[in-house]
């Protein structure tokens, strides 16, 4: 080899591990005023402490990407946005690494991180961030005294149309508590044949009425458009046009389902060091508390909640009404059981396309 | 000269015979020929066929189980599926579930299995957390851990899903079930999904390319017989939405024609609708459309405030014009409020059937959605075709069938039509083969009755990980379009057909 080309190799070399020092990282979640509570909130603070960069990438949830990039041995992402059901089924398909939850800090007033987190929130292989709920939403300049989730499903007290998910997930825990079966109830009857067809009989008296969204940005815009006059939506989504553009919009807090989101890391991600160091860093206390301001999904650490100030750019708007776990919209919630929809969701999703088609 | 000369090979300048010289050059010039083709072939392969024969396979093959829980799949092979199960196979499935564990494999597997048995999924992460405690006989064991393992249906899934090479996945494309003990049977009827989406695929598909034939058929004469310059202008306007992205085409009909959308706001401000239900009104349902343009408000009024409008209603009952308004009245006086109020839902909802609510109709997030969206995207599919074929008709043949004494439609349905025929096969395949596998358009605006099979092979793709249905599902459909291509060869013949 040539003096030359010598000195070219090592400068290149050089330049790899300087940019190994400022080090990137693909940080994936699911998009809109979601994505920028994060930024604002965990990515911003951690590139500017750090010195790292961040690529933030949406995705639409499920672990089809995930699972193809383990398999096929080239993972680009290193950190991902999942639910809870997909962080404990992607856990057990080992297409997670583990992490041991004791390298996380603990909370602001010193209760340890395995006490600070929400029961769930600290599973084998993710750390929770928020809590996020599916409620029923309405234009409160259309429909007045809405009360009960059974509300929703009552179409001559108020008639409309209604927006729903397009799948079984949610949808068939809303008809159960609409049917009258008591929140801490409602796993136990659909694991029955007869509770699932109850769930879907009761779905069935509002079919006609129902348009079917896919991606959470739907609801608020069919709301708005007056396309419907009630929908299930993602809570965060209705404060957000709430918040951000002012529609006159109102949640119904009972028999909301809620659930968690987690940050898990791909097996094989190029930046693993940098992506638990970010992991650490974002689900500290402060970092959670700062999310609040931005959306109104809740802390997973308790220790966040005192912490929980008000909307980003009105300083009257607290943020704390808001939250899905803030007690008076805690009174009838149920929380979304995983382990159920792990193992049924084969069978619910085709029973649910079957029934949508008839 | 010499007989030898006659009687051997002829033979080239240079001594060698003819024969095996001439196959030389003819082999030179194939292999120069292949040569060329060669990349595109090698490509086609690469990317098309051996792709497509890999995800065939994966539909028949899924080794997961056999891989990671080996001991109780030898077992489970050596079970014949009816007998009642014994205490060598529950020992060599504790050993299997505790290695799979140590491995972390235990997810893939419950997974797999839950495909078969709805709910085996957490008996087996279940059950693994605890083998490595299990003492002998393990079959009472794992009864006692989950009663799941005391049913022998459960093990009937296990064993199928412990078969690497499996019809499972093709047969449940098809709706039905394939059993442990080697019986085929129906999946149950509310979970069967299959069959009816392949054939509202079909219905659509070909909906679809009838339309786009009835449209573009003008269209393309058109183009073909005026002046060139106009016949540029309107090529244009064929083709600018040809270059648009699909998805702000599908988008923008949504805008046009969603309940609030333009169509509808047109329609309700020049009252075109009330028109256009008294004309469906003369040959549809009466009693559904009639409460809907006639009596609609006086529907939504017994709902709302159901005493006092039927009391108005009743008291001016010999002025009711309208068969509807007739109805409710007559159940308020003989059943009193709730009949009415029953009879009001009822009409409501006939109303809804047809598509009719609150003074707007629905023409999206339905069938009709995703037929209008597909119409509109697949026509330059038809047209162009259409066109080049139009184009090498010689006008001088209609001008001769009409001296000859032939009226307009003669002319043009025994000597014009019959030289289209082979634009209308390039056309129309081409948009039914496109239309057959469409998957955005449907996902955005085909709501629950507009869906198509693509939708299902997306789901079982990205939400259920069930890629070897999903790969199942593709092949049903490639087989499916290949019939209907040799369907095709046979009725029209696949010679007849010029695309351009």
């Amino acid at each position: 080899m040539k003096p030359r080309s010598i000195l070219i190799g090592a400068a290149s070399a050089l330049a790899i591990a300087g940019a190994a020092q400022a080090g990137t990282i693909t940080v994936v979640s699911w998009g809109g005023s979601y994505t920028t509570s994060q930024v604002e909130a965990y990515h911003k603070p951690w590139m500017a402490k750090t010195g790292h960069q961040i690529i933030s990438e949406d995705y639409n949830g499920g672990l089809a990407e995930v699972k193809a990039q383990v398999e096929a041995g080239n993972v680009t992402w290193d950190i991902v946005d999942v639910e809870l059901s997909d962080a404990v089924r992607g856990c057990d398909e080992g297409l997670f690494v583990g992490i041991d939850p004791s390298i996380l800090p603990a909370g602001a007033d010193g209760t340890p991180a395995a006490e600070d987190f929400v029961p769930g929130a600290l599973s084998d292989c993710a750390v929770g961030t928020i809590v996020w709920s599916t409620a029923v939403a309405y234009d409160h300049t259309k429909l007045t005294g809405v009360e009960k989730l059974g509300d929703f499903f009552d179409l001559q007290k108020f008639p409309g149309k209604r927006g729903m998910r397009k799948g079984p997930k949610a949808n068939l825990e809303f008809a159960l508590i609409a049917d009258g079966v008591p929140v801490d109830q409602v796993y136990e009857v659909l694991s029955t044949p007869e509770g699932v067809d109850r769930a879907f009989a009761k779905l069935d008296t509002i079919k006609d009425s129902v348009v079917w969204w896919e991606a959470g940005a739907q609801p608020p815009q069919l709301l708005a458009d007056g396309e419907v006059v009630m929908t299930t939506a993602y809570n965060g989504r209705i404060f957000s046009a709430m918040a951000g553009e002012g529609k006159p919009f109102t949640i119904l807090w009972d028999g909301q389902v809620w659930d968690l989101d987690l940050w898990a890391i791909p097996k094989g991600a190029p930046n693993q060091d940098l992506a638990l160091d970010f992991l650490v860093f974002s689900t500290d206390t402060q970092r959670l508390a700062d999310q609040a301001a931005w959306i109104s999904y809740g802390p997973v650490r308790k220790s966040s909640n005192p912490l929980v100030g008000s909307f980003h750019d009105k300083p009257d708007l607290a943020m704390g009404p808001h939250m899905p776990t803030a007690p008076e919209n805690f009174k009838n919630a149920l929380q979304n059981d995983f382990e159920f929809w792990a193992d049924h969701q084969d069978e619910l999703n085709e029973r649910f396309n079957a029934w949508l088609a008839k | 000269m010499t007989d030898a000369t006659f009687r051997g090979p002829l033979l080239a300048a240079d001594g060698t015979p003819l024969k095996r010289k001439l196959e030389q050059a003819l082999f030179t010039s194939r292999m120069r020929a292949l040569g060329l083709v060669a990349p595109l072939l090698a490509f086609i392969l690469a990317v098309f066929i051996i792709p497509i024969v890999y995800f065939m396979i994966q539909g028949l093959h899924n080794p997961t189980y056999e891989n990671y829980m080996p001991r109780s799949a030898a077992a489970l092979q050596a079970w014949d599926g009816r007998s009642p199960v014994t205490e060598d196979m529950a020992a060599a499935m504790v050993a299997d579930l505790i290695a799979s564990r140590d491995a972390k494999t235990i997810g893939n597997v419950a997974t797999r299995v839950n495909q078969e048995h709805p709910g085996a999924r957490s008996m087996f992460t279940g059950t693994a957390r605890k083998a490595d405690r299990m003492q002998a006989p393990f079959l009472d064991a794992l009864v006692e851990e989950d009663k799941g393992w005391g049913r022998i249906e459960v093990w009937q899934a296990i064993k199928v899903a412990a078969t690497t090479w499996t019809p499972a996945y093709y047969l449940a494309a098809l709706d039905l079930q394939f059993r442990g003990d080697g019986s085929v049977v129906w999946q149950d009827a509310d979970r069967r999904i299959h069959i009816p989406l392949f054939l509202r695929t079909l219905e659509i598909s070909l909906t679809v390319t009838i339309t786009c034939l009835l449209l573009g058929f003008p269209v393309a004469w058109l183009l073909a017989n005026i002046k060139l310059r106009a016949a540029n202008l309107l090529m244009i306007l064929v083709l600018l939405p040809f270059w648009t992205s699909i998805l702000v085409r599908t988008t923008a009909w949504i805008a046009m024609l969603q309940g609030q959308g333009v169509v509808n706001d047109l329609m309700s401000f020049t009252g075109v609708n009330f028109v256009i239900l008294q004309i469906l009104l003369l040959f549809r349902d009466y009693d559904a459309l009639g409460v809907a343009s006639l009596c609609g408000n006086d529907v939504n009024a017994v709902l709302a405030t159901p005493d006092a409008t039927l009391a108005s209603l009743a008291a001016q009952a010999s002025e009711i014009r309208t068969r509807c308004a007739d109805a409710l009245v007559i159940a308020f006086q003989q059943n009193g409020v709730d009949a009415a109020v029953a009879k009001a839902t009822e009409l409501k909802a006939a109303a809804a059937r047809w598509g009719y609510g609150d003074e707007r109709f629905s023409m999206i997030y339905n069938k009709m959605g995703t037929i209008v969206a597909m119409t509109h995207i697949l026509l330059p599919f038809m047209v162009l075709p259409l066109f080049s074929v139009m184009k090498t008709i010689p006008p001088s043949y209609m001008r001769a069938a009409k001296s000859l004494g032939a009226t307009d439609w003669t002319a043009f349905w025994r000597v014009y039509f019959p030289q289209t025929v082979p634009g209308i096969g390039a056309g129309a395949l081409l948009v039914f083969i496109l239309a057959i596998g469409y998957y955005i358009t449907p996902a955005l605006v085909g709501g629950q009755d507009g869906q198509m099979i693509s939708n299902i092979i997306d789901f079982h793709m990205r939400r259920s990980l069930n890629w070897s249905l999903a790969a199942a599902l593709g092949g049903v459909l490639l087989i499916f379009v290949l019939f209907l291509y040799w369907l095709y060869d046979r009725i029209v013949g696949i010679d007849n057909m010029k695309l351009g």
